[in-house]
């Protein structure tokens, strides 16, 4: 069996992650924060020892920057949700994934203005287009780091001197590169960070975060209020961080597994990962290149992308290709339009899809070479018919 | 051997407690984290209990790191 479908949510995981887990859930399975016992401060110890790995990876000092969500959707809907008003004016990409677009678009019903800013037919965004769309109303400016459509990178860093500059707030959506690209948010000037904790970071489905630049949690209601274990005495929702956005019993076990997830990234390096993931992107584009009938997407150097490829063979549709790729050759990808039909209308592919291949740093070269074997044989039968 | 003098740190978030014993067991400050006693009063259950003679390098390694807390008291 060959997994490439790690765009979705990456698999398998270093075996230290679900070592943390089962550990969690035999030897201490408390509810963190909550009581004062034993049990209770090492399940605590757990998140906060993930919490700090996070802000290492972050590169910032202050680990109370980072707050726990279930996935990079509900960190996208804290700010989306919670920052904007009526009368205010955000501007997106034309790349973005449905957990920014569909937000935005119901914010759009209760007044917010939003402007989309069209990208190339490769997936790239020219800043200066950003620029030209600030306006007095612009709150915020939100963007894909990497598509998951294409892997194409958005040009994050000089956005972030942009909308400095003009004094309106940068949010990054990372699902895509967190754990896998360089990210420093102090200096590409990002103030705020949505990730998934179960793509690059290697930690299990169930788990996110939101990373807050210091000061803008004033101008950001949470999503849920409710108990923290602080503040037990007080009718009223803490106002700092991480308390602010955290409420209800947390996912410790999945906490857990994301603190080895991310401790076994730092251990091997987000440069290594990077260049493993890009020889492996490599093979693949120049690969399916040299198939008559493929068409690839996105632009073909693997140095301005994320390991995600997407291609479409002629005369087939992206679900036969996937069909076949699974039944005879056990090999898992996702066709269609992988949650982001805005993407596939700035690629073209709408609505047909495509079909996505994505490698991850546990991938073999023979996972890719059986691969593109498999779609030069789909191709031969289809030419038989 | 419960003869000794301590006092305890209180902080505002377990996050906060839980960051500031990190930071102690690495610079060698003897520490514990505990209930907050009874006659107190926090906005977090747990609280770091120190010998009082080490007050001023408690006090100076929290605010070296930043780490707000919500008050010291003997115990
Ligand atoms: C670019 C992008 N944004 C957001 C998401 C949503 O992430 P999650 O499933 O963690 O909510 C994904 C993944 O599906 C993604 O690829």
């Amino acid at each position: 069996m060959i997994y490439l479908d790690n765009a979705a949510t990456s698999w398998p995981k270093p075996e230290a992650v679900y070592q943390a887990m089962d550990n969690f859930m035999r030897h201490t399975g408390a509810n963190p924060g909550r009581s004062a016992h034993q049990l209770s401060i090492e399940a605590g110890r757990i998140i906060y020892e993930t919490r700090e790995s996070l802000s290492m990876l972050f590169g910032i000092g202050d680990p109370m920057r980072i707050v726990f969500t279930s996935n990079a959707t509900e960190a996208l809907n804290v700010v989306i949700r919670g920052l904007l008003h009526p009368g205010d004016h955000v501007i997106t990409s034309s790349m973005e994934h449905n957990s920014v677009m569909r937000p935005l678009r119901h914010m759009e019903k209760l007044g917010v203005e939003v402007t989309v800013v069209k990208c190339s037919s490769e997936g790239f965004l020219n800043p200066h287009d950003v620029e030209q769309a600030v306006g007095p109303h612009t709150r915020l400016v939100i963007l894909n780091h990497a598509s998951n459509v294409v892997g194409t990178l958005l040009p994050v860093a000089e956005v972030g001197q942009i909308t400095r500059r003009r004094g309106v707030l940068l949010m990054i959506d990372a699902a895509q590169t967190m754990g896998c690209y360089p990210v420093d948010v102090e200096e590409m000037h990002i103030d705020l960070l949505a990730f998934s904790g179960h793509k690059g970071l290697y930690g299990p489905q169930g788990t996110g975060g939101l990373y807050i630049r210091k000061g803008i949690e004033s101008s950001i209601e949470p999503l849920k209020y409710g108990g923290t274990g602080s503040r037990s005495e007080h009718e009223y929702q803490p106002d700092f961080l991480p308390d602010k956005y955290e409420s209800g019993t947390p996912n410790t076990v999945g906490l857990a597994g994301l603190g080895a997830g991310v401790r076994f990234v730092l251990e091997q390096g987000v440069n290594e990962i990077q260049k493993r993931e890009q020889v492996l992107t490599r093979s693949i584009i120049d690969g399916l290149k040299a198939i008559p009938g493929v068409t690839i997407y996105g632009d073909s150097d693997p140095r301005k992308r994320v390991a995600v490829v997407s291609f479409n063979i002629s005369g087939l549709i992206p679900s036969e290709v996937a069909m076949q790729l699974e039944e005879y050759h056990q090999i898992m990808c996702r066709p269609g339009l992988h949650c982001s039909p805005i993407a596939h209308k700035t690629l073209g592919t709408f609505p047909q899809g495509t079909i996505r291949l994505s490698p991850g740093y546990f991938t073999s070269d023979d996972d890719i070479e059986g691969t593109l074997e498999a779609v030069r044989r789909i191709i031969a039968t289809k030419a038989r018919f | 051997m419960e003869t000794a003098e301590y006092s305890v740190v209180l902080f505002y978030s377990t996050s906060n407690a839980l960051q500031a014993e990190k930071l102690f067991k690495k610079t060698g400050v003897a520490i514990k984290l505990i209930p907050v006693p009874r006659q107190l009063s926090s906005d977090c259950g747990i609280c770091l209990r120190f010998d009082r003679p080490d007050e001023p390098s408690v006090k100076a390694i929290l605010e070296k790191k930043q780490i707000e807390i919500q008050g010291i008291h003997p115990i």
